[in-house]
């Protein structure tokens, strides 16, 4: 292609994405002289430059644009949405036009009489010549384009030949300077205000002017390069890191003095080097965001809002590889926010917010990082709708939607297949959304969050690595070997001994660590990397302590090394399967390792969890005689140690005395935000007066009651064996634990305690109100289960007859007693649940009594043992108010269908 | 790739027919060939990096001159048990696949054979049907028998459809 043409095309192209920026940016701000200059002088030097290399439809369109800009700068015209939409329209013409004259090299058929008619009309003041609808420029275009590529293989007479693919007959040529030239000429003729024409002329000549004189002092020099040739010397640059690594490396093995100073020279150059480089290929993020205001004004026009986009930190650089991979998510976001974050005008302003809506973008740099951020004012999340499509969709169970926290319904939007927009516009909410979003930005290594209030917005936070090629990881050893964990995921180090202040306890088969007051679940790098664990837990080992989306997680390694710019390989394609990977690298030593995937790291956390807690409930369930249970040891109001079932905590806390208020005579202290009742364990007042309060927080359904203790002794998981006693109300019964007698307190006691009314919200108002308590029978081998869940059903207003086999019910069936719903655990070691919900059902007298089974299989499992279908529904065992909720659920089907 | 060659001389449409160059290997007292032009070199591989949650076969991968490359374990391709020796006397083949490296452990490398073409016959049926799987042909020597190793077979390549086959 002629040099010419080509510098043309690529400065024109970028000027075109500043005029379409700058002209949103008018159009909201009209007053804005500056802006209006600025754009004046780009389209201005466009018309020059098309009328110097001979491109009459270009110039021609751009002189139609220019005109009406002069008739806003000499304040003759004031600028409305309809004719800033025309200028962007010829805008659009223009690149177009330029498409075409990238491929081809020579400008389209066809004229642009039209839209040139209509700038000419709107410079002239006639509004109505403003365009209906964007919708007619496409179609003019497409005929050209089309009538173009017929004559491109035409018969041309004048050549008296074929034309060649590209070429363009004379005839056809005249042609095109005839239409392109016309509208010039008839505008010089019909237009009478030559003498403003000339005037606007001189004003851009003005600027020009002003231009020049401003420009020198900003004026950097600059070479165009070619984009392979920068990439070409950052992959050697990476090289050159990998062997300068390598050479320190012999160097401090072999102490050689002579190597010394000349490696220093080396090391420090390299890594200026390695920087200059790097900042060759860094630009501004702003490139990235170029096309937003365009495309939020389009956006708004479409669904018909009033959206102003704010941008902050547009200068933050970034590697342009990257820049490459986040301009479609954020479109995406943006596009989102537009259409769904944002809402109507007219509700923004009954919900008191201005009536525009507003999208802030931001970046800046944190720590090798780069931090974006996309928020808007508009509604939130739908928290609601987010969790029922996710139920829908099978996402997630109706027992976990019950669990998660609104911020982890929100997180759910990254899933596949989740839009909640109720309706498909043209914008967005096609269902492949912010799933793709996630990948997009996972791929690159790094990571999304977002956070949404409830009519006050959502704010997406994007943390990426500021290039791709060289990151810097953490070098850790585990029986496995080395491995390298890149540091963007890394949060904090900890070292961990056996009775130090962080310490690893086990809860369910599972590693926990106690970590300033939450509890970090750990999964050792040695067993998910296949090896035999080396560390005990009880032993000094060393926890990487990673982030990883929302999920905080810690990794349990040997020791650590230290910390490593490596350069990324990719991983051959046989290892590519291997999820906890993302590449390797060569060390400086010379020794290949392989980096983790945090990603991948934290999906085997989440399966390591659920199968822990799956393997601990089917010991349970299967084998009476091992059947332990976590519990949580404890002093209270007495030497003899108190226990509770450790699932049915949420957290220990320690709280400062001073801070427990009294309120209507009863203990409170500040807890999040809200008011925690605190009831002491001993039944009476023995609270600490000194030093700190241990309390044990139980939360549920977003409320949270404290049970303060004396001392946390100690978690144990043993055999437990409840011996019944009466010792009063808040206690179950007695247990050895640790060898020593336990009482093993009733936590349902304590928590009617700390809110009167705490079962009874679980369940609605209709299950109290029925004139009849509902009969419930539970069939379950476990004694300590039946006596945890027996009160929690009483106190929930059922008659529950609890038994521990199916035998006993088949007694009682005999006996001629009546049920409303059959609770049956499915895995006993003598009884088999799934036929005894068979036999159920063919049974003439409680064949239509509802049939809830105790599980802690998976839905796959349930399917293959028939569980499903011999069981009205399966709720997931420990899960007590999905427990309470579901028999209330099916009762009142039942009810509803008798 | 020496299989297309190999085709070609069932074809008997040559005086001599071309001449193949192989590189003999041996696994335990087995004698294998590889076709020369599918090899790059031959290097003592060492400090093999293991790679966790692997194929049985991948041995690891290693850095040989700044470049990744992945040991397979040609023993394990062939369902033979891993060689109970020191490491130092196991040689590696480099090949490349795909703009991908890999090295093929093997047990020692023999030397470099030129035969013709047509000479080379199809597996008898009767073989380990996982030798069938990743071997092109068999010459036959005098006193042994040689047996061609198709590199794209051998590195798993085609793993994965012989499996959904």
């Amino acid at each position: 292609m002629d040099d010419l043409l080509s510098d043309f095309l690529a400065e024109t192209q970028e000027s075109l994405e500043v005029v379409d920026a700058e002209l949103v940016k008018f159009e909201q701000q009209p007053d804005d002289d500056e802006t209006l200059n600025n754009i004046f002088r780009l389209v201005h030097t466009i018309k020059g430059t098309c009328g110097f290399l001979g491109l009459p439809r270009l110039e021609a369109l751009a002189h139609a644009g220019e005109t009406l800009l002069g008739k806003y700068r000499d304040k003759a015209l004031v600028a409305t949405p309809e004719t800033v939409s025309l200028i962007l329209i010829s805008i659009d013409r223009i690149k177009e036009i330029l498409d075409h004259l990238t491929e081809t090299q020579t400008e389209p058929e066809g004229t642009d009489s039209e839209i040139i008619a209509k700038l000419e009309a709107a410079s002239e003041g006639k509004t109505e010549a403003a365009p209906a609808s964007p919708t007619p420029a496409p179609e003019t275009i497409a005929e050209p384009v089309q009538s173009i590529a017929d004559d491109a293989v035409g018969y041309d007479e004048d050549l008296d030949r074929e034309l060649r693919p590209g070429e363009v007959s004379l005839a056809d040529l005249e042609a095109a300077f005839m239409a392109a030239d016309g509208p010039d000429l008839e505008q010089l003729a019909t237009e009478a205000e030559t003498a403003k024409q000339q005037d606007a002329e001189k004003q851009a000549k003005e600027a020009e002017a002003n231009k020049k004189n401003t420009e020198p002092l900003k004026l950097i020099q600059t070479v165009r390069v070619d984009v392979n040739s920068l990439e070409e010397l950052m992959t050697m640059v990476s090289e050159l890191v990998l062997t300068r690594n390598q050479l320190l490396q012999t160097a401090r093995e072999t102490n050689s003095d002579d190597l010394k100073i000349p490696l220093q020279r080396l090391s420090s150059v390299t890594a200026e080097l390695q920087e200059g480089v790097m900042k060759t290929r860094m630009q501004p993020i702003g490139n990235a965001w170029k096309k937003l205001p365009r495309i939020i004004r389009d956006s708004a026009q479409a669904v018909g809002k009033k959206i102003q986009l704010n941008v902050k930190g547009e200068n933050t650089e970034l590697d342009r590889q990257v820049l490459e991979l986040i301009g479609d998510p954020l479109t995406h976001m943006v596009r989102n926010s537009c259409d769904h974050g944002l809402e109507p005008s007219d509700i923004r302003v009954a919900a008191g917010k201005p009536e525009a809506g507003q999208i802030n973008l931001s970046a800046y740099h944190e720590g090798g990082h780069i931090v974006i951020e996309v928020s808007d004012d508009g509604a939130g999340l739908p928290t609601s709708k987010i969790r029922s499509k996710a139920i829908k969709n099978g996402t997630i169970s109706q027992a976990e939607a019950d669990a998660m926290s609104d911020n982890q319904i929100h997180r759910l939007i990254f899933a596949a297949g989740l839009s909640t927009a109720t309706e498909v516009t043209s914008l967005s909410g096609r269902g492949v959304g912010m799933d793709v979003v996630r990948n997009n930005i996972e791929q690159i290594g790094g990571n999304i969050d977002l956070n949404s209030i409830d009519g006050q917005g959502t704010t997406f936070k994007i943390k990426i690595p500021l290039t791709l090629a060289i990151v810097s990881a953490l070098i850790v050893d585990s029986p496995s070997g080395k491995f390298a964990i890149p540091q963007l995921a890394v949060v904090e180090l900890v070292r961990t001994t056996p009775n130090g202040e962080h310490r690893i306890e086990m809860i369910n088969n599972s590693r926990v660590l106690r970590l300033r007051d939450t509890l970090l679940p750990i999964i050792d790098l040695a067993e998910i990397t296949g090896a035999t664990p080396t560390i005990t837990h009880d032993g000094p080992a060393f926890v990487v302590v990673m982030l990883v989306g929302d999920q905080r997680f810690g990794v349990l390694v040997d020791s650590i090394f230290d910390t490593e710019e490596i350069v990324v390989k990719p991983l051959s394609n046989r290892l590519k399967d291997i999820p906890i990977f993302s590449g390797n690298t060569i060390l400086g030593d010379g020794a290949v390792i392989m980096i983790l995937d945090p990603n991948g790291v934290a999906k085997e956390v989440q399966a390591s969890e659920e199968t822990g807690l799956k393997s601990a409930q089917t010991e349970v369930n299967h084998n009476t005689a091992s059947d332990k249970t976590a519990m949580l040891l404890f002093h209270a109001g007495g030497p003899e140690p108190k226990a509770v079932p450790l699932n049915l905590v949420t957290r220990l806390e320690e709280i400062d005395p001073k801070r427990i208020e009294i309120s209507g005579g009863r203990h409170m202290v500040q807890y999040r935000n809200t008011l925690m009742p605190l009831v002491h364990a001993s039944g009476g007042l023995n609270f600490v007066e000194e030093g700190q309060q241990s309390v044990l927080v139980f939360t549920d359904n977003g409320r949270s009651v404290g049970l303060a203790v004396d001392k946390i002794v100690d978690i144990v998981e043993e055999v437990l064996k409840i011996e019944m006693t009466d010792d009063g109300p808040g206690v179950i019964g007695s247990a050895v634990l640790k060898g020593q007698a336990t009482e093993v307190l009733d936590v349902g006691y304590f928590l009617t305690q700390g809110f009167h009314d705490w079962f009874e919200r679980a369940v609605d108002d209709q299950a109290q109100t029925a004139q009849a308590p509902k009969r419930i029978l539970l069939v379950d081998d476990n004694a300590f289960f039946r006596n945890m869940v027996r009160p929690l059903l009483s106190a929930a207003g059922y008659d529950v007859t609890a038994i521990e086999s199916t035998s006993e019910a088949w007694a009682l069936h005999e006996a001629g007693a009546d049920f409303d719903i059959i609770v049956s655990d499915i895995e006993m070691p003598d009884d088999n649940g799934v036929d005894f919900a068979n036999k159920l059902a063919k049974d003439l007298r409680w064949n239509t009594i509802p049939r809830l089974a105790l599980s802690a299989l998976g839905q796959s499992d349930l399917e293959k043992i028939g569980a499903t279908t011999a069981f009205t529904d399966v709720v997931r065992k420990a899960d007590r108010e999905s427990l309470i909720s579901t028999i209330h659920y099916v009762l009142q089907l039942e009810g509803e269908a008798a | 790739m020496n299989n297309e060659e190999q085709t070609d001389a069932h074809d008997e449409n040559s005086d001599t027919g071309p001449i193949c160059e192989f590189v003999t290997l041996y696994i335990g007292e087995q004698v294998f060939g590889i076709a020369v032009d599918d090899i790059r070199e031959v290097f003592h591989p060492h400090a093999i990096t293991r790679v966790p949650l692997a194929p049985p076969e991948i041995r690891g991968v290693l850095n040989l001159r700044g470049r990744i490359v992945t040991a397979i374990e040609v023993r394990t391709r062939l369902n033979l048990p891993p060689l109970e020796q020191d490491s130092n006397s196991i040689m590696a083949i480099g090949v490349e696949v795909e703009n991908e490296a890999f090295g093929l452990i093997i047990d020692r490398v023999g030397d470099v054979l030129q035969l013709p073409e047509r000479d080379c016959e199809p597996i008898p049926s009767n073989m380990d049907p996982v030798w069938q799987r990743v071997s092109s042909g068999i010459y036959r020597l005098e006193g042994q028998l040689l047996i061609i190793l198709d590199i794209q077979r051998l590195l798993g390549i085609e793993v994965q459809t012989d499996l959904a086959a």
